[in-house]
């Protein structure tokens, strides 16, 4: 392996990483918050990356560059809307059920996202590149990449990472999201709404979703099962980082992302592997993951 | 099960059993579709039985994909196969690959136990879709139809064949789940969700208690998928993809989870629905299954056996 090589490896998995890191840390978040491993979360991925995809190739003919608040409007769309739908109706009357019941009505909204998807968006692969073609390609030690690739999407990624750290550490709305976190009882006792707290994080966990697929539209093409792929994707870093982590979920995600990306130019018929390789190797020795908290077990 | 009583639900899987034999004599095309129910039926009673210590494994479609796998490389490799060696090559490799498997994951509970299942399931089904030369990568590996003791049979005999296979593979295993649900190894296993300190206070290894229970599992996954390779003559990477797993829970939940009907009922209501919305709105038989769940864990938790008991219970006025 050539060192040109080697920085286009580099690239690949930092682009790739800073998508993954959206999807994931919004599930951590999720996970972290209402204690639901929400298995839709990747069918809010591919509604994002749909959906943007519509807004987009509606609003291109008017100015390429309305191509971006499209994206974004998107994600905070499916966010909002089918985020908050599936929390207030379908997830709230399961709190405290089995565990296995909130899990399985998550699998039932997978299921019904999957079909309305290809019922909404059809089985053809639809492209848009537009945001993509606006940005200039940039040279990195001498190798030629697009910058919407290797600026934009990492950019977005650590802004988020700030931006998730400064919310839930000095603000009051996350120190209200912590303390329900931390023991919910207690928090409503002195006057927080926890329900409200449940709703608004899963919304921002889906937009986080959905942002991940309304950025890696112009990136990739959009075909029926990308959902289903993203789900255990982004469950795998989510799961290796420690449910709940979010930096955790971003030096994770870089480093399956670059562990993928070195293994597509050395080995490709083991890029999907890699991923749940590393998964199981490190749940064997940590099962609260690389940088979850361990719990003693009280006996 | 409480002394030698007959239980209606007994009475139920009496009737569900009888139907499956006879219905398909009159109706050719549901021979297929009885073998098929069956054949995952076998399948969802090992989820069942995980149930019963409160663990939901996410990955079981390992065993699943083990056991067609293992029938579609012999005969890819080896030559002509028979029905009865397909089930003992399905039932010995998913054995012992769930007691490697088993051996890691009995150590860790609920939401943990959960998770490395489906991470050694995506593992396998990596492998199954990635080493294209030996399995032949998405496409799956046709599976020839085998002969039985030696008899070959015409297409439309051996449907009938792999049904009453089915059936008999499936009476077997739905009394050798009672069996053991019943057996101290049972009860011992529930224990494991109603209060596991406990039952290590009694000296026993909980481990050891949920690692039998897990290998148990692991066999009828086995069994079920080499039959359903035989029954749709073909065993592909799809058959241990995550959402097969999913669709295991979703069974055992929909027929109800605390007692091994619960497979049969569940199976029959998912492939019926399958089967028939597949043919009138192909578009959306997903969407209906989606809803149906959802409509079965918020309106009725127990599953389709535990309606009737809701029903009983209402008449008595308790609770």
């Amino acid at each position: 392996m050539n060192s040109t090589l080697a920085i286009l490896a580099v690239l690949d998995g930092i682009s790739y990483a800073a998508l993954v890191f959206l999807v994931s840390v919004g599930l951590s978040l999720i996970f972290g918050v209402l204690r639901v491993v929400n298995v839709a979360h990747g069918s809010f991925y591919a509604f994002g990356a749909y959906l943007a995809a519509t807004f987009s190739l509606a609003v291109a003919p008017l100015s390429p560059w309305l191509t971006y608040p499209a994206l974004l409007a998107a994600s905070i769309v499916i966010g909002v809307v089918c985020g908050g739908l599936i929390e207030r109706f379908l997830l709230r009357p399961v709190y405290g059920r089995d565990d296995v019941l909130q899990l399985l009505i998550t699998f039932a909204v997978f299921m019904i996202m999957d079909n309305l998807q290809r019922l909404i968006w059809g089985v053809q692969p639809i492209f848009a590149a537009e945001p993509l073609k606006l940005l200039p390609n940039i040279s990195v030690f001498g190798v030629t990449y697009t910058s919407y690739q290797v600026v934009l999407l990492p950019c977005v990624a650590v802004l988020t990472l700030i931006g998730l750290r400064y919310f839930l550490r000095h603000s009051l709305a996350g120190a209200v999201i912590l303390a329900v976190t931390e023991d919910r009882e207690a928090a409503t006792a002195i006057g927080i709404d926890a329900r409200r707290v449940y709703l608004v994080t899963f919304m921002i966990g889906a937009s986080l979703a959905a942002l991940g697929g309304a950025l890696a539209l112009p990136t990739t093409s959009l075909v029926p099962g990308m959902g289903a792929d993203m789900i255990v994707l982004s469950f795998a870093v989510a799961a290796t980082a420690g449910l709940g982590q979010i930096e955790g979920a971003a030096v994770t995600a870089l480093m399956i992302g670059l562990a993928r990306a070195f293994i597509i130019y050395i080995q490709p018929e083991f890029e999907v592997l890699v991923p749940y390789l590393i998964m199981v190797l490190v749940l064997l020795v940590r099962p609260f993951g690389l940088f979850g908290v361990t719990q003693l077990r009280k006996i | 099960m409480g002394g030698r009583r007959f239980q209606p639900i007994t009475l139920a899987a009496v009737l569900f059993f009888l139907a499956a034999a006879v219905a398909p004599l009159f109706v050719p095309s549901w021979a297929t579709l009885f073998a098929l129910i069956l054949a995952k039926s076998i399948v969802v009673l090992g989820i069942i039985l995980l149930l019963q210590a409160g663990q939901v494994s996410f990955g079981h479609a390992m065993f699943f994909a083990c056991g067609a796998y293992a029938a579609a490389f012999w005969g890819k490799y080896v030559g002509d196969g028979d029905i009865l060696l397909y089930l003992l090559l399905g039932a010995t490799s998913s054995t012992i690959f769930g007691l490697i498997v088993g051996l890691f994951v009995v150590r860790y509970r609920e939401i943990f136990f959960g998770m490395l299942n489906l991470a050694f399931s995506m593992v396998l089904w990596s492998l199954l879709e990635k080493m294209f030369r030996y399995t032949n990568g998405a496409d799956g590996i046709r599976v020839a139809r085998p002969a039985l003791l030696g008899m070959s049979f015409t297409p439309e005999i051996f449907q009938y064949v792999i049904l009453y296979v089915s059936l008999l593979t499936a009476v077997a295993a739905f009394l050798g789940v009672q069996r053991y649900l019943d057996s101290p190894l049972g009860h011992m296993l529930r224990a494991i969700k109603s209060n596991e300190t406990r039952l290590e206070y009694l000296g026993t290894s909980a481990r050891r208690v949920l690692l039998i229970g897990y290998v148990f599992s692991a066999f009828l996954g086995g069994i079920g998928g080499a039959l359903v390779a035989i029954i749709q003559q073909i065993a592909t990477p799809e058959f241990g993809f995550w959402t097969k797993s999913g669709e295991f829970v979703f069974i055992a939940i929909l027929g109800g989870g605390a007692h091994a009907f619960g497979a049969f009922a569940g199976a029959a209501v998912f492939e019926a629905v399958r089967f028939y919305a597949a043919a009138h709105l192909a578009n959306a038989w997903q969407l209906i299954l989606g809803v149906v769940l959802i409509v079965i864990i918020l309106y009725a938790p127990g599953g389709l056996i535990g309606l009737r008991q809701r029903g009983k219970r209402a008449k008595q006025g308790a609770r």
